[in-house]
């Protein structure tokens, strides 16, 4: 018989320390949607995807209900658009943003992922247009997702790209004005972009993965700060290896969810995503772990350490546990999403620059930040710029998600709602890199490309 | 299919008989009992075979969770292979 303790466990993890499964995304492949007609292109993208997630939602409330584990979102990503639209020339990008959302309502999912393109080397057919329309795009659609890829380490940095970026980033703020900017929610811009995450706003099919996939993110900062707190004031060392243990557990759940959904929607799985993903719910801050490792307050000395040691246990206890793992992998550490992070901006301990910081050792980038409303469109490429320079020189993914307050200043604050929290708006340098950023071309790859 | 059936809340006389009769009312053979009581709290772990139940696993949950809120106790009932992955290598 399984052990009472054990059973105990998992239950409190569920219950009391919000553990669940973020999210079961399927990955489906339009490479064999491009049509010359725009239209026809647009109807063979609704059908595919509706044909084959026709069962995703349905699928993941029954292993929901049937092992007793929350899974909090069912999402699609799909290939990026700019590739599929771009045969089409006599139709508008938007028309296909339209056709994914029309599908994600028909099959039930919260979210779709894919309004992509990637640029990291220059822009191809259909992917100037496409950045062109993201604004209109996420402003005219409920569920769409959209990213883009401006960097790698492999490429460089497209500053071309990036310049663009923070126009769009801008334009996506001002179009939703009326709710918080959310249209900025919906947009990330990456440097090295992987082909395989399940997690929204930058989930997309890459080119290199099969036809259809189901790919499963896991969760759960409440379960290793609980674990953290019974450890005491145990050494470092005891830390992680407590870190390593709890992210074990939480992956090996994550593993049985994606491979139960694969056998039972008969698609193939890719990959378990080892996040941890917090939400505004008290008890699931990734701040407050940071705070339990003996922080005053996420932002304080010793933040950026105490990070990378999370970051890098959770992937060691996860690594284990998962027969293929990939995606974004690591802490997150979005700030309207995260209460810890919310209360650490409000109190003036968490600045932009020591987020920067903690993007170099977290698993992705500057998250969910509201800036001040009158923010120039050349300091957020600035800002987007130093973003992709740490995740290229790296060989790391980092993205900035922030969303420009229109009609608001430091002090105030956006409110999303749901799992996406609320934003303090927090102070942005003035100093302007507008030459820098109006240069133009191509930031040259670092020498950590030259591998082979 | 076994599944994992646990009982956690304020110790009480019948909460054993009630849940045995859910179980019996749906043909849910029960393979294995264990209980403890910590001061007031009790807690209890069945594991059970649903292969044969006549009801569909989302009644006898929904069942389960109602005899649970009547009597002011957690009910819940789980895949055993959750515990399974979790515990073991």
């Amino acid at each position: 018989m399984l052990n009472t303790k054990d059973i105990l466990e998992t239950i409190g993890m569920i219950h009391e320390e919000h553990l669940d499964i973020r999210t079961i995304t399927m990955g489906i492949s339009l490479l064999d949607c491009c049509r010359e007609d725009g239209r026809a292109a647009c109807q063979a993208v609704y059908d595919k995807i509706c044909r084959r997630a026709e069962k995703l939602v349905e699928t993941g409330e029954q292993i929901e209900m049937e092992y007793g584990i929350p899974i909090i979102n069912k999402r699609i990503s799909v290939t990026p658009i700019a590739m599929v639209c771009a045969a089409s020339a006599n139709t508008s990008p938007v028309e296909f943003a339209k056709a994914l959302d029309r599908a994600a309502h028909t099959t039930g999912v919260n979210f779709i992922g894919g309004y992509t393109a990637l640029v990291h080397k220059g822009f191809g057919p259909g992917d100037r247009q496409l950045i062109e329309s993201i604004p209109e795009a996420l402003s005219s659609t409920e569920r769409v997702c959209s990213s883009v890829n401006i960097g790698s380490t492999k490429a460089g940095i497209n500053m071309d790209a990036v310049a663009m970026m923070g126009r769009i980033i801008r334009r996506c703020a001002e179009l939703t004005a009326d709710q918080s900017g959310f249209g900025a929610a919906k947009l990330v811009a990456f440097c090295n972009a992987p082909e395989d995450n399940p997690f929204m706003a930058g989930a997309f099919h890459g080119v290199g993965e099969p036809d259809c996939v189901i790919n499963v993110g896991v969760s759960g900062p409440g379960v290793v700060r609980a674990a953290l707190r019974r450890a005491g004031d145990c050494d470092i060392t005891q830390v992680a290896d407590t870190v390593k243990r709890t992210a074990f557990k939480i992956t090996r759940m994550g593993q049985l969810v994606a491979m139960e959904a694969s056998r039972r929607l008969d698609v193939p799985y890719g990959i378990i995503d080892l996040s941890l993903a917090p939400t505004p719910a008290v008890g699931d801050s990734v701040a407050h772990i940071l705070e339990e490792m003996g922080l005053e307050c996420c932002g304080a000395a010793g933040t950026t350490a105490c990070l990378a040691l999370l970051n890098d246990a959770v992937k060691k206890g996860g690594v284990m546990a998962s027969s293929h793992v990939g995606g974004l992998s690591g802490a997150f550490i979005p700030v309207s999403e995260d209460a810890g992070m919310i209360d650490a901006v409000n109190c003036g301990c968490l600045t932009l620059e020591k987020l920067e910081a903690m993007t170099a050792v977290c698993s992705v980038g500057l998250d969910m930040i509201a800036v001040p409303g009158d923010t120039p469109a050349e300091i957020l490429s600035g800002i987007l710029a130093d973003e992709a320079a740490i995740g290229m020189v790296n060989s790391k993914t980092t993205a900035v998600r922030l969303i420009p307050a229109i009609g608001h200043d430091v002090g105030d604050t956006l409110e999303f709602g749901g799992l996406f929290g609320s934003a303090p708006i927090m102070e942005v340098n003035r100093f302007s890199p507008a030459r820098f950023i109006g240069r133009g071309g191509r930031i040259p790859a670092p020498m950590q490309s030259l591998k082979n | 299919m076994r599944a994992v059936l646990t009982v956690i809340g304020k110790d009480m006389v019948g909460i054993l008989a009630g849940v045995s009769n859910i179980c019996a009312d749906a043909g849910v053979n029960i393979t294995e009992v264990t209980q403890s009581i910590l001061q007031d709290l009790f807690a209890m772990i069945m594991l059970v075979d649903i292969s044969d139940s006549r009801i569909s696993f989302s009644e006898l949950s929904d069942k389960l969770a109602q005899y649970g809120e009547k009597s002011g106790l957690s009910v819940r009932i789980m895949h055993e292979d959750i515990f399974n992955s979790m515990h073991r290598v």
